[in-house]
């Protein structure tokens, strides 16, 4: 096939399908018990220097708890997905937690604005970066899932976004026309959040899927952590509505109102206070600093966190907010 | 007597004009999706709204914070994903796109990335997020914003997605399928683009508005057709609509 024009920037993880069938090959397939605590979870699953990824989108849906543990073991070096991430950015770069980063949708905050400590960590030149788009990054995970190595798509043709890439375009043999190849990403480990799981993992998240189904297979290491935790007969009992079953899950974690801030679709809405005053504190490092003490470094558990942000009355006020109604 | 509206209140009443009925239209939050809800209460009762998340023809309780949220989903027909959602722009079936940016060049190309060194940048911006692929894929892209020389420049610092790069025939040497900007929509006019040299052209004017300070804030040479058109302002029956049923809260219309 013809290579007809390459991005300039590095792609941080090796796309060859058969190293990653290895790795699968040897991932059990054992129905255990998974449950454990969210350190737990990052001390087996989140080493320094991994690939992370997040499921949700950006402060919807998103796995906090596991992302605070982050922050507090100091993790370092790591690689992140960077796609469709809001808050989960800003937690990252309020950490240093990165040195690599597949961009698509960072520093923003959508309607919100953008942050302005996670757009002095980018400005800052100190993380390696490759540029992408929301559907070619889906992609990348998509080919990984299927166990190929490139993915094909028709973004970024013609752009600076595909010069500061890690895609090529090639020649289609069936028509002559160009495409760009995206290569195949499996990520070290992905955390993703979702409504009930059980013991073993098996997963029902509702709503929007955003790109859980490809990020959940593509992943090598998954911690799930759920709203609550129910048996493996609910889960039998309606297989329809499984997201994710076991074998692709290494850990299950118990966390209530886990998205927090962000919003839990039939839930609780975003707490939206909390977030614009992360945006105005972090103005200023010497108070953002403070901030980050008070509500993350300083407090030992993500329920010692929701009770400094309001705790169960403001919890409640965010599940009034919340439009959907829970058909469960 | 004509009622009084302010500036975002006509870009969005104007930009809900352009959008068909029985359409698909994929919006982003804050202006567009107002935009896109205004016309589904006034003109185009069928458009179908996209979120890129996945949320498939809600029906909008109110403004959504993020595409992804719980109201992008609101009594719609499908909660599917981005995949899913994408490949319905990539095989055709998306007539309209929002987009917005730091920087808009002659040729519609729009710059959401970087102002600087890429490396090192003097301003990091968000990067594509979807933009690229809805400017790649969806038919007609529209961009709602402020007019001014520091936004309208000759060439885009960054371009991440795609107008028609360097003009006429340049999408289709780069392997992209037939769309492109159709309407950008400012707080002064209303633009299009010329046929054969794919440049930003003029179309109307907005009430009260002269050629010359539209000449002045943009930093390149628009094209001046022979004839220009007069904007229409907003209705009352729009503005009511905008201000009662689509913003009640203000959160877009009070940002004029």
């Amino acid at each position: 096939m013809k290579v007809l024009d390459q991005g300039v920037n590095p792609i941080f993880m090796d796309p060859d399908p058969d190293q990653a069938r290895e790795f699968f090959r040897k991932k059990t397939r054992a129905m255990v018990d998974k449950r454990m605590t969210e350190k737990e979870a990052v001390e087996k699953f989140i080493p320094d220097g991994c690939y992370l990824g997040i499921g949700g989108f950006g402060a919807n849906r998103i796995p906090t708890a596991v992302i605070h543990e982050i922050l507090r073991a100091r993790r370092k070096n790591l690689g992140f997905l960077g796609h469709t991430s809001t808050h989960d950015f800003e937690l990252l770069a309020a950490g240093k937690c990165l040195n690599r980063l597949d961009a698509a949708y960072v520093v923003g905050l959508e309607a919100r604005g953008l942050s302005p400590n996670a757009r002095r960590y980018m400005e800052s030149g100190e993380l390696k970066v490759t540029e992408w788009t929301n559907y070619s990054l889906a992609v990348r995970l998509k080919a990984a899932a299927e166990g190929v190595s490139f993915g094909i798509v028709r973004s970024m043709l013609g752009t600076d976004t595909f010069k500061m890439s890690g895609a090529k375009v090639i020649e289609c043999p069936f028509t002559g026309k160009k495409f760009a190849a995206v290569p195949a990403l499996w990520p070290d480990v992905a955390v993703i959040h979702v409504h009930e799981a059980d013991m073993y993992g098996n997963s029902v998240f509702r709503g929007i899927s955003v790109a859980d189904m490809e990020l959940s297979r593509a992943a090598k290491h998954l911690i799930i952590t759920a709203e609550r935790l129910v048996t493996n007969f609910t889960i039998r009992n309606n297989p329809t509505a499984t997201s994710i079953p076991f074998y692709l899950v290494d850990a299950v974690v118990e966390v209530p109102y886990g998205s927090y801030p962000g919003n839990m679709p039939y839930l609780y809405f975003s707490d939206e206070e909390h977030l614009a005053q992360w945006m105005k504190v972090e103005k200023d490092p010497k108070e953002f600093e403070k901030f980050l003490d008070h509500y993350i470094y300083g407090v030992s558990c993500f329920e010692e966190y929701l009770e400094r942000c309001g705790g169960l009355k403001k919890l409640k006020e965010l599940q009034k907010l919340e439009s959907l109604v829970d058909k469960g | 007597m004509a009622p009084e509206y302010n500036m975002m209140e006509m870009m969005i009443c104007v930009a809900s004009r352009y959008l068909e009925d029985g359409k698909t239209v994929a919006v982003g939050t804050g202006a567009p999706c107002a935009a896109a809800m205004l016309s589904q209460k006034t003109q185009s009762p069928n458009l179908i709204i996209l979120f890129e998340a996945g949320g498939i023809s809600p029906m909008l309780p109110q403004m959504p914070i993020s595409v992804g949220d719980s109201r992008t989903f609101f009594r719609a027909v499908m909660a599917a994903g981005m995949t899913e959602m994408m490949t319905t722009c990539c095989r055709g079936q998306v007539d309209y796109a929002f987009l917005g940016g730091a920087q808009i060049d002659k040729y519609g190309n729009i710059n959401s990335t970087v102002v600087g060194d890429y490396y090192k940048p003097k301003v990091r911006f968000p990067g594509s997020g979807g933009a690229n692929d809805f400017a790649s894929f969806c038919w007609r892209t529209m961009i709602m914003t402020v007019h001014s020389k520091s936004r309208f420049v000759e060439k885009c610092e960054f371009v991440t997605s795609p107008g028609f790069l360097t003009g006429a025939g340049a999408r289709e040497a780069a392997g992209l399928p037939e769309g492109g900007p159709y309407k950008i929509v400012t707080d002064l006019a209303v633009m299009g683009f010329d046929e054969k040299t794919r440049a930003m052209m003029i179309e109307s004017l907005h009430p009260g508005v002269e050629l010359d300070k539209v000449k002045t804030e943009t930093g390149f040479e628009l094209v001046v057709p022979k004839q220009i058109g007069r904007t229409a302002p907003p209705t009352e029956k729009e503005l009511r609509i905008l201000r009662e049923e689509v913003d009640p809260l203000k959160v877009v219309i009070g940002r004029a």
